[in-house]
This record gives structure tokens, C-alpha cells and sequence, in this order.
């Protein structure tokens, strides 16, 4: 359960967050929580509601409110996953998820820097929390220049025991990077891990220049991932195959095949270019408390009721 | 038989054909990858102890474990002699496999000793056990010297830190998961 200094700290850095995409021009929008369909991601359980779901992330709603309205947009809001509890990971956490028309990854990753920077401007003259951020990695920390960017190839070379290919071929990807990458990453300066194999990004483009892959990054600060972005796919045709092979993969292990965001792929044929980004705000909150558990960032956590 | 979210620290499983506890677990998952099992696990006859990180559709058998209730007869050498209170049935354990646990292990003493199948592996003493101390410094009093406690010996030969009032004859409360000292016990 947070105290008081830490409830302070959540609602300051709301607050700011908010004023902060207000001065960029972006138009905040609220959701339902609540759908009878989901995106498919079969790497992602959702919680049930009645016939219902509760959303795992917004992105298919703020998406086809993209694609109607020619608009920058983000969302502060509550998504749910199935069966995520660790020191990193609850089922229900808080997600911060902005979107930008024309833009792609890449001016995603120029908004984390602003945003950031902004962030520690602006806490570390409030003396309230000045001491808190002062000690915490992310005061420490360089954030106002010397961002590192590296591919994801270059980081199976550099700290990987084997290399990307065979990480994929043996369907090890995930446990290398999770296990031998992660923790080198964003020790100095925050790093972006980019340029995803496209198998790892079903929602994202694939680069011009490589299909074999995605215009897709994570931002790590401490060797914790925060945030992931891409340019998103605006091919329908393209992202209904896409779909249909994550609703086998969900076929086959839950024996029942959910059914197709039909809506969302009409909607998705009138998206412009655009690029989106979904930032773990809780895990924000621990960076800027030093609190090494999830659990010790939000107001209350599943422990609290028990 | 479990599947990989019921993994949990304490929760023990069979692997190889042998009972393991899981020690240290943690969950990740990174980006929109798959979920990471990663757990270290003991052997519990063995208490190796290894790494290893499972995935979403591994499936897991539940050890055969059972818990018996037995009485704490005698050691003889490495051995530790046990006798089931309903058929009187005796056993032993050896010093490896005892531990720590000899610390507070007094005649008669009324343990949990776990079996896997036919065969027993470990046992657990109650929380608190109440031991005389056989072996104390007298107290200085007005020592202001700042020290706070005082080592003492118990029946068992055991030793600990306690505060400096426990005399020798004492009979002392010491919980067994940390092998701190509790209280003084008043007979």
C-alpha cells in the first residue's frame, strides 16, 4: 500500500503527464475498459468479464478513434492481463499509451526523451519530491542527452550466447532477451532496444528497407523495459493475416478460436501513417521510488485485500 | 498436476523423478514475448540446487509427499531415530539430511517428518521450541559498555545471541526458521 508521499508522487506525476501532452497538442481520450472483443495476442491472456473481456491494452479503441479523427491522442488508464504477477508485473496495472498521426517509431522515441526530461524537470524542483528523484537511478542518471539506441541484433551480438537467428530458430528469443540482455540495458543513459524480428511485432510496420524487420522498439532505464512503440501497420489485408495466425496459436492451446476485430480492421483501412507507444506508468512510479516491487507503487496492491 | 502459473516460491514439484521445492521464483515477460518461469530449485533429497526458466505450457507433477507425526528418540553417531507415535514404527535420519534442525532437537521432541513416497527426506520442528541454557556469562550489571547481548549455550549445544539477563538454568524461547532467541520462558 503506497503512503502518503508516494500517493503525492502518482497524482504529481499524473498531473504533469497530462499538462505535458496538453502543450503538445494531443487530445486526451477515455475508453471502455470493457470489450466483447480483443485484439489477438496470443502472448497475452485477458481477464474475462461476464461474455465480455476487460481491455489488455486500449490500442484497438484508440486506434479506430485515430483513424476517424485526424488527431494526436493518449489515454491514462487501467488494463488487465491474466496470470502477470511478479516484481515487475501485476494484472491489473496502468498503462500510458499516446498515439501520433504521420509520425513513425522514431518520433516516438524523440517524445520518451522530451517526456522524460520534462518529468525530471519538473519533480526535481518540487521539494517535496527533490530528495526522493535526487537518489533514485533516474536522478542519477543522465537523461538529459547521450540516449543510447541499439538494435536488436547488435545486442545478441554483444551480450547474447547465441546469436539472433538461432535465438528464433530454437524459439529462445524471448527467454535471451528477458534473461542476457535486458539487464545491460539502460544502465547509464536510457537505452532503446529497436528494430524487433517482424514475428515479434504484429501490430507494428515492417521497415522499407528490411522486412525481416519491424519498426518496433522497447525503452529500458536500469535494465527495466518501460515502454514499447512502433509505426503501426496500416495494411488491413496485411494485419487480418497477421491476426489469423495469433488466433490459431490461441485455437490451439485454448481449443476455442476467439473472434475477429472486424470493426477494427475497417477502421484500420482509413489510418493514415501513425505510430503508437504503451508506457508501464507504475513502473515509472518504482524507477523514481527506488522500490524494487511493483507491488510497493500503487495504491493498493492484490496483497492489500488478503 | 500443475501448469507453469501455479509455479510460486515454496511450491514443490517432481522433476526427474525426485521432489524439488522451488526457492526463488520469479515471473518476466518481456515486451510482447511469452511468459518466463524463471525458478531456482532445491533437490530435496539431494539439496542441489539449479536454475532453470520454464514457459507458459510446461506442465508439472505434484511430488508425492506425505508428512508424518514422530517422536525424537536418540541419535547414534550420524543417525537421528525417530518413532511414529501411532504404530510405533522407527526410522532414522542422517546428519546431512537433519541440518540445521539438530540445533533444537531435544529428546522426545514431537516433529513433522516428510516423506517422499516409502522414503523420508526431511523434517520440521515446531516454529518455537523451549530450551535450557547450559552455558552463560554471568551479567555485569551497570555494564555500559553498549553491547546489548550475550552468547549462550543451550542443551543442544547450541549458540546464540541473547539479551543479557539470561542466566544459566534458564529455560528460553528460540524460533527454529531463524535460530533467533524469542523470549525467556518462566516454568
Amino acid at each position: 500500500m503506497l503512503d502518503f508521499k508516494g500517493l503525492q508522487l502518482r497524482a504529481a506525476l499524473l498531473r504533469l503527464i497530462r499538462r505535458f501532452f496538453h502543450q503538445q497538442g494531443f487530445l486526451e481520450v477515455d475508453t471502455p475498459v470493457r470489450q466483447p472483443v480483443l485484439l489477438p495476442e496470443s502472448n497475452i491472456l485477458p481477464i474475462n468479464s461476464g461474455s465480455w473481456f476487460l481491455q489488455t491494452s486500449p490500442e484497438q479503441c484508440m486506434k479506430r478513434i485515430l483513424a476517424r479523427n485526424r488527431v494526436n491522442i493518449f489515454q491514462i488508464c487501467p488494463c488487465f492481463r491474466a496470470d502477470e504477477r511478479g516484481s515487475r508485473h501485476l494484472e491489473e496495472f496502468t498503462m500510458l499509451e499516446w498515439y501520433r498521426i504521420d509520425g513513425d517509431y522514431v518520433d516516438l522515441m524523440d517524445d520518451c526523451e522530451t517526456l522524460l526530461r520534462y518529468l525530471k524537470e519538473s519533480l526535481i524542483i518540487q521539494t517535496e519530491f527533490s530528495d526522493t528523484i535526487a537518489g533514485s537511478c533516474f536522478g542519477t542518471m543522465t537523461v538529459e542527452s547521450g540516449w543510447e539506441r541499439v538494435t536488436v541484433a547488435e545486442a545478441f551480438a554483444k551480450w547474447g550466447s547465441m546469436s539472433l537467428a538461432a535465438a528464433l530458430e530454437s524459439d529462445r528469443f524471448d527467454e535471451l532477451v528477458s534473461i542476457e540482455i535486458e539487464p545491460h540495458l539502460g544502465l547509464h543513459a536510457p537505452t532503446f532496444l529497436c528494430d524487433y524480428p517482424a514475428s515479434c511485432a504484429s501490430l507494428a510496420r515492417l521497415k522499407k528497407d528490411d522486412i525481416s524487420l519491424a519498426e518496433r522498439f522497447e525503452l529500458y532505464i536500469a535494465g527495466m523495459e518501460l515502454a514499447n512503440g512502433f509505426s503501426e501497420l496500416t495494411d488491413a489485408d496485411e494485419q487480418r493475416l497477421r491476426f489469423e495466425e495469433e488466433l490459431d496459436r490461441i485455437e490451439q492451446r485454448e481449443g476455442v478460436r476467439p473472434v475477429m476485430p472486424n470493426k477494427f480492421l475497417e477502421d484500420l483501412k482509413s489510418l493514415e501513417p501513425a505510430a503508437g507507444i504503451a508506457f508501464g506508468f507504475d513502473r515509472l512510479v518504482m524507477l523514481l521510488l527506488s522500490a524494487d516491487l511493483i507491488n510497493q507503487v500503487v495504491s493498493f496492491s492484490p496483497d492489500d485485500f488478503e | 498436476m500443475f501448469s507453469a502459473s501455479d509455479l510460486r516460491k515454496g511450491l514443490k514439484i517432481l522433476i526427474d523423478g525426485e521432489p524439488h521445492i522451488i526457492v526463488d521464483f520469479e515471473f518476466s515477460k518481456p515486451g510482447k514475448g511469452q511468459a518466463l518461469y524463471r525458478c531456482k530449485l532445491k533437490n530435496m533429497i539431494t539439496g542441489s540446487q539449479f536454475s532453470n526458466t520454464y514457459r507458459s505450457n510446461d506442465k508439472f507433477e505434484k511430488a508425492d509427499l506425505e508428512e508424518r507425526k514422530m517422536q525424537y528418540l536418540y541419535n547414534q553417531g550420524d543417525e537421528y531415530h525417530f518413532m511414529d507415535t501411532e504404530n510405533y514404527e522407527q526410522l532414522f535420519l542422517t546428519g546431512e539430511q537433519m541440518g540445521d534442525n539438530v540445533n533444537y532437537l531435544v529428546d522426545n521432541m514431537e516433529v513433522q517428518v516428510l516423506f517422499f513416497g516409502p522414503r523420508p527426506i526431511d523434517i520440521s520442528l515446531p516454529i518455537f521450541v523451549n530450551l535450557t541454557v547450559t552455558q552463560a556469562d554471568p551479567w555485569a550489571r551497570g555494564d555500559t559498555s553498549g553491547t546489548d547481548t550475550k552468547p549462550v549455550t543451550v542443551e543442544t549445544g547450541y549458540q546464540l545471541q541473547v539479551p543479557p539477563f539470561v542466566e544459566e538454568g534458564d529455560k528460553i524461547q528460540i524460533d527454529t526458521r531463524s535460530g533467533d532467541y524469542v523470549t525467556r520462558v518462566k516454568e
